[in-house]
């Protein structure tokens, strides 16, 4: 605790002895006041920085503080509904493109399955491959008909002649002019080969029938041979053709 | 001449490191600051009375030190931290002012 005497009749005034300790390098005892001094600059330096940091809201009172935590609640409740929102909206668009995967996996499986029907797909799978000689030239379109049509009957899926043909829907066939057969507007010439994609267990049978195709060709004098494949290759396309006269009929 | 150095390297010291007040000394530091500066303001005081002793100052400034951070202490485990500091705050304050009122006498003879 410093003095606290008041009495003013000192020979030297207050005013005289600070100038001189402020012109001379001091004593003992100033050296001590600077140590100490220090300590108290540094002591409050650090203290006034430290409460200008961290301390924005140590003066407010406490309504302030309280409204201010309400205004933070609400905005955090904001904030949270905002990202309710916007996970629902993501799982809504991920649910429409996962259906949308969907739908597009199912169309282009259908578009597979109209490709190979309709020619315009190559396809490859188990099946029958004919080859048919005609040493007299006595094969025609009924016979290579017959044979075609008893190849559909057995539930051949994809069906193809001298690999050059695809024989489709529209698929026609005519006598060619010296021999052979048009198919299609395309001159097919002996021996015909025809590949037919299928269970081929059940076309060769087909073909095998009392009065078939075989019989048929061999009344001729043409010759027949059934080779049953695990894999025959259909390779040849149509282009798919734009029906002109016929429209799909709408269905609801 | 050199106490004045010396306050003026403590707050370039302060300036430059920038430390960082530790936890457990937090509540104690502003207290504690405002008591050390009654305890300069003493000194001056004495000092310009012309009955300045160094051991009187060193010892008022410890003890100064010591005592208000002793009060925060107590008031905080009392629970009236708040209301113990602010009275150690107004009795230093109103120390220092008294202290600086016979300074200013001294030095402007008003």
């Amino acid at each position: 605790m410093p003095e606290m005497s008041d009495d003013m009749d000192e020979p030297q005034t207050g005013r005289q002895r600070l100038l001189a300790a402020l012109t001379r390098p001091g004593s003992r005892g100033q050296l001590t006041a600077a140590i100490l001094l220090a300590v108290v600059g540094f002591a409050g330096v650090v203290q006034v920085q430290s409460t200008e940091e961290n301390d924005v809201y140590a003066g407010a009172r406490q309504e302030d503080l309280i409204q201010l935590l309400n205004s933070l609640g609400l905005a955090s409740q904001r904030a949270e509904n905002e990202i309710a929102e916007l996970e629902q909206t993501r799982s809504s668009l991920r649910n429409n493109t996962d259906s949308r995967r969907a739908a597009l996996e199912q169309a282009r499986q259908e578009a597979n399955v109209l490709g190979i029907l309709a020619g315009t797909l190559p396809a490859v799978g188990p099946g029958v491959l004919i080859t048919v000689e005609d040493p007299t030239g006595g094969v025609g379109t009924n016979q290579l008909l017959d044979g075609l049509e008893e190849l559909r009957d057995a539930g051949a899926e994809a069906i193809e002649i001298n690999d050059t043909v695809r024989v489709v829907a529209q698929t026609s066939l005519q006598q060619g002019d010296d021999g052979g057969i048009v198919v299609d507007g395309q001159l097919l010439t002996p021996p015909y080969t025809i590949e037919a994609i299928g269970d081929s267990h059940t076309l060769a049978d087909s073909l095998d029938i009392p009065g078939g195709f075989t019989d048929g060709i061999e009344e001729v004098g043409g010759n027949v041979v059934v080779k049953e494949l695990t894999t025959v290759e259909v390779t040849t396309t149509r282009d798919p053709t734009q029906p002109e006269y016929a429209e799909p009929v709408e269905t609801e | 001449m050199i106490a004045g150095l010396g306050l003026l390297v403590g707050i370039i010291l302060g300036l430059m490191l920038q430390p960082e007040v530790p936890l457990w000394l937090e509540p104690y530091l502003p207290i504690a600051v405002v008591a050390a500066l009654d305890a300069v303001f003493g000194a001056l005081r004495a000092f310009l009375d012309g009955i300045f002793d160094d051991k009187v100052f060193v010892i008022s400034f410890i003890s100064n030190v010591l005592i208000a951070a002793l009060i925060v202490y107590l008031g905080d485990k009392l629970g009236v931290g708040g209301q113990l500091s602010t009275g150690v705050i107004v009795v230093l304050g109103i120390r220092i002012f008294s202290n600086v009122a016979a300074i200013r006498r001294h030095i402007f003879h008003a």
